[in-house]
Formats: C-alpha cells, structure tokens, sequence
C-alpha cells in the first residue's frame, strides 16, 4: 500500500506516492535519481547517505522517506551556487585533495556544512569528532580534515 | 523489510487511539534504532506511529530543582542545551558523546530509554541520577525501569513522554567507546546527591544497573582511589566479540575512577 508524500528537494516541491516501508535513501536514489548521495553499509554506520533534513546532518539509509513529510531535504547536488559554481567546502575537498575514489565525499560534503554552520572557529579536534560518523577507506582522513577546516573558514569569509 | 502502515498523530490522544485500534504497532521516534531493526527484520509491525508531531513530547524546562526533558528531544538538543550545561553538565557531556553527530541530530532520548540498549548511554544517566521516567499513564522510578536486556517497565499503549531529572550535587559520566558503534563497551555513571551517592552501570550487564559497593565508599570518600580496588564479580557480566566478562569488570573500575574525578572537576 502506498501513501501521498510531499516534501522539498533542494529547494523543489516533490509529491509522489511511497510505501511507508521505502528509506528517504531509495527516495532520492531511485525514484528522484538523485544519485549522489551514496549508499556505503547496511548498518548506519558510514554516512555516505548524509543529507540535510531541515539544515541538520543526517544519514538517510536509517530513516524512512515518511519520516521526511513537510520537511526540506537538500542532497549534496543542491549545495553548489545556480551558475555552478562549487560550494565552498566542495571547493575545499577539490583544492585539498579531500578525495581519492570519492565514494565518502557527497557524504562527508554535507555533514562538514553542517558540522561548519554548528559552531565558529572549528579546532582539528572538533572536525576529527565531528566525522565520526563518516568513514573513508581511501585517504587516512588527513586530507579531508584539512579539506574541512579551509571550506569551514571560507564559508565564514 | 516488510511492509507496514504509516501514521503521524497530532496528540497524545491520537496515538493512544491509533495503540488501541492495532495493537502490535510499533511507535517510531527518531528511527535510529528502530529502522536498523526493520532493515534486519528483527521487528515487523504492522504499523508504525511516528511521534514527531506531538507538541507534548518536545523540549527542555528547568524549574524546582528538575531538569525535564520531553521524550522527543533530540541528543543533539540536550548536549547544546545551555540550561543542562548549567544544571547537569554530565548530562550534557553523555549526549554529546552518543553515537556520531548524524545519530544525535535525530535520536532522541525517548527512543534510547525504550529501546534500553545494553550500550546505551542514555539508560546510565537516568539510573544514576536517579530520574523519574513519566509515561501517558504515570510515572516511573529509573530503579524499576530497566527489567533486562531490551527489556522495560513500559507496557503495551504505555509511552515515555518526559524525563524528570532531580539536580544532583555533581555528577560525572565516563564511557570506554566501541570504537566502531560508539556505543558503550562499558560507561559509569557516578552521582552526588544529600541522600547518597548513586553509581550506574552501562554496557557490562544485560541491562543498566547499581554498583551498590561503589555507593558505599564513594558516600565516605568521594575519589577516584576509593573505587580503585573495588572490582566486580565478572560472572553475569556480558561477554561478546568485543569484550570478555573479566575486561569489562576491569574497565567497569577504571570508568568509575574517572566518572569520579569527572564529577569532582565541575
Ligand atoms: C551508528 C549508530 C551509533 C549509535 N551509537 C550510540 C551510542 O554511542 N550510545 C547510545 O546510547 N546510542 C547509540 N545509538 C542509538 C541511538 O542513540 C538511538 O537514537 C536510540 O537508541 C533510539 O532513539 P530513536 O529516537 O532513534 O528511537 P527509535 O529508533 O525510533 O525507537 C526505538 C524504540 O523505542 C520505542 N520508542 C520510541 N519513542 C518512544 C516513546 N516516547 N515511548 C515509548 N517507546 C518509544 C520504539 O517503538 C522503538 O522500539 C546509535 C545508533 C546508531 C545508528
Ligand atoms: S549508507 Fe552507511 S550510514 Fe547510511
Ligand atoms: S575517498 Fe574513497 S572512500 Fe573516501
């Protein structure tokens, strides 16, 4: 049985028909071919699903799409400027080499915008907590922290 | 996972009339457990009724030496809140250290006392400091909450919709964290209070309980080094892939050590 959902989108009115039991992942995955954010384990654990629902960082393979009703959702293909222009944390991952295979980065993009708007002045330490729950199996995360310290200081300049 | 319904209640009342009318039906907080058990199809309700439009369950007062927090909030809230920074600093610090930043922007403390975890952190708080747990029916003593693993007081219809915390003297909260959960291999919660001291155990048993040999020494002598030698008895204690019973009685006074000295800092 299916029932009427409607939510945003980065920033568009969405309507469709869901099961309840459908993950806000497999909404934006495969009915709104949003395929950028990531789906990385089974668990919870990876945060390559992390959205933003109403501005918050959250993973969406462990929430239902239901759950998401009247709420905005942005996904990392709505944080760039209308001309194309990359975000400044995007731009950080580019220019610190925050990425090798890519798999973590729409991921770890949105939480760090998130984890950036939460508090001024971010230390290492705090970016280092603050990804806790993001994992990368590529870089050893040096890069992406650096990669999160610059795109949070350009996001307040 | 399989199929079920979906409902989103504007009341209390609508929730205990949607409760009534399927009885199996799970009541949904922020997902963060419930959903991974859905996935794993560990649960299969019929129904799910989600409470996040409950005005009731929401929020965070202060007032006559109480520290009320609705059912719905969020860990993320109660580690910002500054009020519970001021009144129960501990209680901040264990919020800010459930899970990772995704898991607390949408779990919520209802969902974690429910659920009783044997990891959780939530469960060492409220046993420690001694919280009343208040249901849609009455009102619940954190002494008789927690039955077993997974297992509450709460009976079917029953929700959490707030937490009382009475103010303690100091408290302090250590934790020794699954480096891949996050959830707690063992945590202690250590509480000061004028009618004693309250010592609550997380993640070493099947569920939360008292270390009543701590309470004693610690209600004459309040330092790390008056728990230094008290280790309990590793029979009963979880043992799993991640910790036998003899380690987690070991770290059970480690944490307790630093739980103290955390509490005596503040
Ligand atoms: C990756 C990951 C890491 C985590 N790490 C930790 C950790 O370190 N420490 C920790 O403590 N927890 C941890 N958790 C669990 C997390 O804290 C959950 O938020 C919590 O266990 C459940 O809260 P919820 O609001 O998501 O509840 P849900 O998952 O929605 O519900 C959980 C259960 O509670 C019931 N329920 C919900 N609300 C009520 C209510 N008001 N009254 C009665 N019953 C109710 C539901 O029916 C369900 O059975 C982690 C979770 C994940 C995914
Ligand atoms: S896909 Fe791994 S946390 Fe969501
Ligand atoms: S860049 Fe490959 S997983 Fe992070």
């Amino acid at each position: 049985m299916t029932t009427p959902l409607a939510l945003k989108v980065n920033g568009n009115a969405v309507s469709v028909q869901v099961e309840p039991r459908t993950l806000l992942v497999q909404l934006l995955r495969e009915t709104l071919r949003l395929t950028g954010t990531h789906v990385g384990c089974d668990t919870g654990q990876c945060g390559a699903c992390t959205v933003h629902l109403d501005g918050r960082a959250v993973k969406s393979c462990t929430m239902l799409a239901v759950q998401a009703a009247g709420c905005e959702i942005t996904t990392i293909e709505g944080v760039a400027a209308p001309s194309g222009d990359l975000h400044p944390m995007q731009a950080a991952f580019k220019e610190h080499h925050g990425l090798q295979c890519g798999f973590c980065t729409p991921g770890m993009v949105m939480n760090a915008i998130d984890l950036a708007r939460s508090k001024a002045d971010l230390s290492e330490a705090e970016v280092r907590g603050g990804l806790d729950g993001n994992l990368c199996r590529c870089t050893g995360y040096q890069n992406i922290v650096k990669a999160v310290l610059a795109g949070a200081a350009a996001m307040r300049s | 996972m399989y199929t079920f319904d979906y409902a989103r209640p504007e009341s209390l009342k609508d929730v205990a009339t949607a409760l009534r009318k399927q009885g199996e039906a799970k009541l949904l907080a922020g997902g963060q457990s419930l959903v991974q058990a859905l996935r794993l199809r560990l649960a299969h309700p019929p129904a799910l009724v989600d409470l996040q439009a409950i005005p009731e369950l929401r929020g965070i007062a202060v007032a006559n030496n109480v520290v009320s927090v609705g059912a719905m909030t969020r860990h993320a809230e109660v580690a910002a809140s500054r009020e519970i920074q001021r009144a129960i600093p501990a209680l901040a610090k264990l919020a800010a250290g459930i899970g990772d930043r995704q898991v607390r922007n949408q779990g919520t403390i209802g969902g974690s006392l429910a659920n009783a975890d044997p990891g959780a952190d939530y469960p060492a708080a409220v046993l420690g400091l001694g919280a009343n747990i208040v249901t849609n029916k009455r009102e619940i003593p954190a002494d008789k909450f927690f039955l077993g693993l997974f297992e509450t007081a709460l009976k079917p219809g029953e929700l959490i919709v707030r937490v009382d915390f009475p103010l303690p003297l100091r408290a302090g909260y250590a934790k020794f964290r699954n480096p891949a959960s996050r959830f707690a291999l063992v945590g202690v919660f250590v509480c000061d209070t004028t009618s004693g001291v309250r010592v609550a155990v997380t993640g070493a048993g099947p569920c939360v309980f008292r270390a009543k040999r701590m309470e004693k020494v610690l209600a004459k002598d309040f330092t790390p080094q008056a728990v230094e030698k008290i280790v309990l008895p590793a029979e009963g204690l979880n043992t799993d892939i991640h910790a036998q019973a003899d380690y987690r009685a070991h770290l059970v006074t480690v944490m307790a050590q630093r739980a103290v000295e955390a509490a005596a800092k503040l």
